[in-house]
């Protein structure tokens, strides 16, 4: 009966197991939960207003220091009596935003680079991939420190900085993502490379390729298609990494300045906060717990889309 | 022969990582006689640039200091004056390297066995809780599981010290904290290993011939699943010394990382570029090793 089914194509059956990946739908759901949380709380504090609005602003300073974790603060309150929950969610609009489009600088760059390099072949391949080796051999995190903090200062003294808050702390944040961006992109174009080596000497692309077809023609109708899985899976696997180096930087005290606020700085708050006599686990366990599980999240549906794609570990 | 080359082709890469680290750290406004405690009059500040040489050219001084180099000269802390880059590496490296060797330890020893164990119980309830574990440490930050861990054993049931790096009680909590995300990474490299070596035709050989599971797994199959943690203990030994940095000040452990890190805030030239020589160098020699003992593991894999 089974060749009366109607052929599905390879995305179709990577959808039809992925679906079947327990771990990788409930973290899918957890995401699409959060990223909700993200967009709906901030309407829901101008909505309802009043002293639940006032109370729960991320920035609202109040006498209640330290409250533990009650019916009214779900995740407690900080040194300066603001409401934890409220800034979970605000930082992790910025965490994951840093992620997201991080890793959509990563995919450009590692993309371009691994498809030219592996459909141009012969001397250019060699030097684009020699290029890679190099920056791998770089010491990663002591790279983008001293990336950071010297691009950090750069920004400091330009004159869109001193003439307005707001661009500052935009700029700072565009600096982050570029900034990882720019440093995450080597293992896609590794793999970028390799698939569009083996792909360009393959029968239907040489067919193609008789027919007449330009280089252009070939890598967007027949090589592009063809890595989508690969590229989207690996891109999954790069997202947590970004999401992680950005809550590093500014753990550290290099990534997102306040008043602005991110999965990293808050876990600083509360490290800073960390006392013989007193303990704050509050401060600790929610951020730190939000993006422990976001972070598991999304390595599971990378895995997922692994396992759906087929994809073999290198 | 293969080595020799390998090591050769570390030159150019080292004088690229120092000149790339040199001018880095140049590119951004500010010097390093900035922030003095007692602000030097003009005239001061243009007499210490000049007698550290910053009044030169970028590429002459980046000649002076690979000359320096050569001689296995650091350089001077530009901002502790009194220290010498050698002195740093000399009073830091100890100490850094006990904790990553503690911690690497630590990552085989939980990694290696967890891994094995989930990959013998494939698809059963081990494996998942056991996968699910080894998942959950990949994704806990050190600068996240340190401070719970310190609260956990030393603030609220004081079994052990909250900080310093005095004893051996004191390396337990810097040693989990640091090691944890690795175990991870060589339990999910152990299960993937055993799972592809136990689907492998020799295994299915020696399965034929009446060999015991016992046997196959730990004889045949770990042999060869091993490998891909082999090939990333190299790789794993310099993140363990350069990542270990975050544990090194929360612990307040006098490592090496923690003056990398205040070297790039303060501007500190030769510390930083010093400093990441050292890492680059390491990382190279690491990998160099790992190939090495990966050609004494499978006889298959030769070098040209």
């Amino acid at each position: 009966m089974s060749d009366l089914r109607p052929t599905l194509s390879p995305g179709q059956q990577a959808w039809r197991r992925f679906r079947k990946n327990r771990p990788a739908v409930v973290s899918s759901v957890y995401l699409a939960v959060l990223t909700l949380g993200i967009l709906i709380w901030p309407l829901l504090l101008i909505l309802v207003g009043g002293t639940f609005g006032q109370d729960h602003a991320p920035d609202q300073l109040s006498d209640a220091q330290f409250a533990p974790p009650s019916l009214h603060h779900w995740f407690g309150t900080d040194l300066h009596g603001r409401d934890v929950f409220s800034r979970v969610l605000y930082g992790a609009q910025i965490s994951l935003f840093v992620g997201l489009v991080g890793t959509l600088v990563s995919l450009v760059i590692g993309v371009l680079w691994g498809a030219i390099a592996g459909y141009a072949g012969g001397r250019v391949d060699s030097v684009l991939m020699r290029v890679v080796d190099i920056l791998y051999s770089l010491p990663t995190i002591i790279f983008i420190i001293v990336l950071i903090t010297t691009l950090g200062e750069l920004l400091k003294q330009s004159h869109f900085v001193t003439n307005s808050p707001f661009m500052g702390a935009a700029l700072r944040v565009m600096l982050l993502f570029v900034g990882l961006g720019a440093i995450s992109w080597l293992t896609m174009a590794r793999i970028v490379r390799g698939q569009v080596l083996s792909l360009r000497t393959r029968a239907f692309v040489e067919a193609s390729r008789t027919l007449g077809a330009g280089p252009v023609w070939i890598l967007s109708k027949h090589i592009i298609p063809n890595i989508f899985g690969v590229v989207i899976t690996y891109l999954a696997l790069t997202m947590p990494a970004i999401v992680l180096y950005e809550s590093f930087l500014s753990y550290l005290g290099l990534g997102v300045q306040p008043p602005m606020a991110s999965w990293g700085t808050l876990i600083a708050e509360g490290v800073g906060q960390i006392n013989p006599i007193r303990i704050y686990w509050w401060l600790i366990i929610f951020p730190g717990g939000v993006m422990v599980a976001t972070l598991m999240a999304l390595n599971f549906i990378g895995d997922g889309l692994r396992d759906a794609w087929d994809i073999k570990a290198r | 022969m293969y080595y020799l080359r390998r090591l050769l082709f570390a030159i150019p890469l080292l004088l690229v990582i120092s000149a790339l680290a040199f001018a880095l750290v140049r590119l951004a406004p500010g010097g390093p006689f900035d922030n003095e405690r007692v602000p030097a009059s003009p005239e001061i500040q243009r007499h210490l640039l000049a007698k550290y040489h910053l009044d030169e050219p970028m590429w002459k001084q980046y000649l002076r200091y690979l000359g320096d180099l050569a001689h296995g000269d650091f350089g001077v802390s530009l901002k502790y004056r009194d220290h010498s880059i050698n002195d740093i590496i000399a009073e830091g490296l100890p100490v850094s390297m006990t904790l990553g060797g503690l911690a690497f330890c630590f990552a085989l020893g939980v990694g290696l066995p967890l891994g094995f164990f989930t990959a013998a119980n494939r698809g059963r309830w081990p494996d998942r809780v056991g996968s699910w574990l080894a998942m959950l440490a990949v994704c806990v930050p050190g600068f996240v599981i340190a401070p719970v861990l310190i609260m956990v054993f030393a603030v609220k049931w004081h079994w052990l010290p909250v900080a310093l790096w005095e004893s051996p009680l004191h390396m337990i909590l810097p040693t989990m904290a640091l090691g944890l995300y690795f175990a991870g990474q060589v339990a999910r490299l152990m299960r993937e290993g055993m799972l592809s070596a136990m689907q492998s035709e020799f295994v299915t050989a020696a399965r034929s011939k009446g060999l015991g599971e016992n046997e196959l797994l730990f004889k045949h199959a770990f042999r060869i699943a091993v490998l891909p943690v082999v090939s990333y203990a190299g790789p794993m030994l310099a993140d363990l010394l350069t990542g270990s940095f975050i544990i090194e000040n929360i612990f307040q452990i006098p490592g090496i990382g923690v003056f990398l890190v205040n070297g790039s805030l303060n501007r500190d030239y030769t510390v930083v570029v010093g400093l990441s020589l050292l890492y680059a160098m390491l990382l190279i020699g690491l990998n160099l090793v790992v190939d090495f003992a990966y050609t004494l593991l499978d006889p298959r894999v030769k070098y040209e």
